[in-house]
């Protein structure tokens, strides 16, 4: 009955005013509008690169690069391919991003605890250390680190010598590191499987001790496990896995040990600090959004200050952390890129002398664009996984 | 999850389209420069801000130096007036694609001619500048060849032919470094002067300008060694040959008045010289091919009045008693005292 009303009202609108067919003509329209702008631009765009005899090919990635680039992690000589040294490039990025996010967390978290502090001074500090970092430009500190701290300290030969060997000059800071020796494969190989079974027995363990409510020791026999397979791989390497690797003035500079360059020393501590005192804030609200009778809950039950804090409130606190800790991470990464004023090669400085070496402006803009794209888009893919699993599970 | 792809799909459509504004990059076809200029009024040169001698800024803050004149003679030629143009600062990692999108009317800007960047820059004018790559040292280090400097921090400014030519002559002699690189020029020079680098390297005339500028230049030498050939010219946007033309003849001018004795100072006495050729190249008589070019008569003679023949050019920074520094002609000079510096007629 009263499907046959609504036909009847229906045929009564004309078409013009039928709000249903109006807004599928208005979606016809803006997709219209909107795909032929981006055919506009898109075929623009390839006219002009072929006229300007800059086509989008990518050949050129296999021509030998014939630039240096300063920090490798993997293998490269001028001579290898601009492809090559793209990877390069890629790899430096990540290793400074990676590095920059562990850092800024940690840092983070401490100085948004310390700025929850009761205590007057450590709230203060924690204060001033963000509002002077959230309100300065990330170049302008970078230069700070860069030129007014790292290139200004002592020369090679004047080295500010610590315990350890620690050396500290403008060339970078040297320290003492380990060289695997010839059997050092054999102790890493083991050093890896005890990590592996040491992670393994703490979730079987722990996972039986949560659904039997048995005491399985968890924490200790992982800890065995973790301390007796490396120490079994030391007596199979015939005990020296390694050898100490001191760093030594040879010529103009140190040679050996582990060296931090003073341009990605400045980019880290830039980013990491600039960072940080954003991810202060975020902790900061996270923690302020746990309601205060769960605090108060856990003080009643007598719990101490570290667990009210590792068990109440942090678990609950990331709920709410951890969707801005994303973009935190995000601009760190995407903040990396101005490492090419301080002379750190990362993917951004490789592109641009690529650019320049290679004279294929668009490509080599579109390649940095995709890859910074697929690094964040990662970022946020890992990130949201994690978010998902700590988030309630409301029924 | 077809959503995500979806959203995926028009991220990475944007990423092209924002590309679209190089689209709106100038046409750079037969005769259009010049046109655009004549309407503008003022002609775009791409220059340096930093590198005394060559492009920097006076006391006023006005844009003076050896690339500076050359651009400003072409201005004085095309529009009449010195004083007409539009300098656009670039690094050295820009000036590709500042020719290749027509950004730029010229680049005066210290820039080495390779047959790379002819085929994918630009069109490469005429040799102003005969340079090479040199090595600057703290003169305590003891350092005299190649093989010293083993092991060595060298500063380098990144996008130049001098990154290259560096990896090169080192990876030839057998030796390591260390490259620390900047895309401007003032790092490189600021971080070699703290001490962060042994070595900093670059044109010889580069050299001189940034050691002439430092606290104490008798602590710094350039070294004796020359690593590569560094040909110096003015460079336009590919596809107008019209343009193309006019800063050769303009560059050509410059040196023909020099090899004539014709100065800024007496341009205007000249042109009742009884010799036919200056007669010509200032535009009192015949057609120089100024017709053809779009250009008056008189309009090398402008060029020259404004600025000067090419050794007063050269002089007036890098002469005794010259605005910048010294730096002797050596391969500089005219073709006729035994120099590299000649150009084909004007007539």
């Amino acid at each position: 009955m009263s499907v046959i009303t609504d036909t009847r009202i229906r045929q009564k609108i004309p078409l013009w005013r039928d709000e249903r067919a109006l807004k599928a003509v208005a979606q016809i329209v803006s997709a219209i509008i909107i795909i032929g702008f981006l055919y506009w631009g898109i075929s623009n765009f390839l006219t002009i690169t072929e006229q300007r005899g800059m086509p989008l090919t990518y050949q050129f990635l296999k021509e030998p690069a014939g630039f240096p680039v300063a920090e490798s992690y993997i293998a490269y000589e001028p001579t290898m391919s601009f492809g090559r040294a793209f990877t390069v490039g890629l790899v430096n990025t990540l290793v400074v991003s990676v590095s920059g996010i562990v850092l800024a967390t940690l840092l983070g978290l401490i100085v948004g605890l310390a700025r929850l502090s009761s205590n007057w001074l450590v709230n203060r500090t924690a204060l001033a250390f963000i509002e002077f970092h959230r309100n300065i430009p990330l170049l302008v500190l970078l230069f700070l680190w860069y030129f007014g701290v790292f290139t200004r300290l002592p020369r090679v030969k004047e080295s500010i010598i610590l315990a350890g060997p620690v050396y500290i000059n403008q060339r970078g800071i040297y320290l003492i590191w380990l060289r695997l020796t010839e059997t050092g494969g054999v102790f890493l190989a083991f050093a890896l499987v005890g990590v592996m079974l040491s992670i393994t027995a703490w979730m079987v363990l722990r996972r039986i001790r949560e659904t039997h409510g048995r005491e399985t020791y968890f924490g200790g026999v992982s800890l065995a496990i973790l301390i007796l397979i490396p120490f079994i791989g030391w007596f199979v390497s015939g005990g020296e896995p390694f050898q100490p690797n001191e760093p030594v003035l040879q010529g103009f500079n140190f040679q050996g040990g582990l060296r931090l360059s003073p341009e990605f020393a400045a980019l880290l501590i830039g980013l990491t600090t600039y960072t940080a005192a954003f991810i202060a804030e975020v902790f900061r609200a996270g923690i302020l959004a746990v309601r205060k009778g769960q605090i108060e809950a856990a003080r009643a039950l007598g719990l101490k200050n570290n667990q009210v804090l590792s068990l109440i409130i942090l678990p609950q606190a990331l709920r709410v952390v951890i969707p801005p800790l994303i973009s935190q991470y995000l601009n760190l990464t995407k903040n990396s890129s101005l490492a090419l004023t301080i002379g750190y090669q990362e993917l951004f400085a490789v592109g641009k002398i690529t650019i320049n070496q290679a004279g294929r402006a668009v490509p080599v803009f579109l390649m940095v664009m995709a890859t910074y794209l697929v690094i964040s888009l990662l970022t946020s893919l890992i990130l949201n996984i994690y978010n998902r699993r700590v988030q309630f599970i409301e029924k | 999850m077809s959503r995500k792809l979806l959203s995926v799909i028009l991220v990475f459509t944007f990423l092209f389209a924002a590309f679209v504004p190089s689209a709106l990059a100038q046409e750079t076809g037969y005769g259009t420069i010049l046109t655009r200029v004549l309407e503008r009024g003022k002609v775009v040169c791409g220059i340096h801000t930093e590198l005394l001698g060559f492009g920097y800024l006076d006391a006023n803050g006005r844009n003076v130096g050896f690339d500076i004149d050359l651009c400003r003679a072409v201005a004085a030629a095309v529009l009449g007036d010195p004083e007409a143009i539009e300098p656009v600062p670039l690094t050295a990692a820009d000036r590709g694609p500042a020719l290749q999108t027509g950004e730029v009317d010229l680049i005066t800007r210290n820039m080495t001619w390779t047959s790379k960047r002819d085929a994918e820059w630009g069109n490469f004018t005429w040799i102003v500048f005969y340079d090479g790559q040199g090595f600057l040292v703290r003169a305590d280090e003891g350092i005299q060849t190649l093989q010293d400097m083993d092991g060595a921090s060298v500063c380098v400014t990144t996008g130049t032919t001098t990154e290259k030519n560096l990896a090169t002559s080192f990876a030839d002699a057998g030796l390591t470094y260390e490259a620390v690189t900047f895309e401007e020029t003032s790092a490189v020079y600021g971080a070699y002067e703290e001490g962060r680098c042994d070595v900093a390297t670059s044109d010889k005339s580069q050299l001189a300008a940034v050691r002439a500028g430092f606290e104490n230049p008798d602590d710094h030498v350039i070294l004796d060694i020359t690593i590569s050939k560094e040909p110096l010219t003015p460079a336009v946007p590919s596809g107008d040959d019209q343009w193309f033309d006019i800063v050769k003849v303009v560059m050509w001018a410059l040196i023909n008045a020099e090899d004539y004795g014709v100065t800024s100072a007496n341009v205007e006495e000249m042109k009742a010289s009884e010799d036919a050729t200056i007669r010509m190249l200032l535009g009192v008589e015949g057609d120089w091919g100024n017709v053809q070019l779009g250009l008056g008569a008189d309009a090398l003679a402008n060029a020259i009045a404004a600025v000067g023949n090419y050794g007063e050019i050269y002089n007036r920074y890098f002469g005794e008693g010259g605005l910048a520094f010294v730096f002797p002609r050596g391969l500089n000079e005219l073709w006729s005292n035994g120099g590299l510096i000649y150009a084909p007629p004007i007539k």
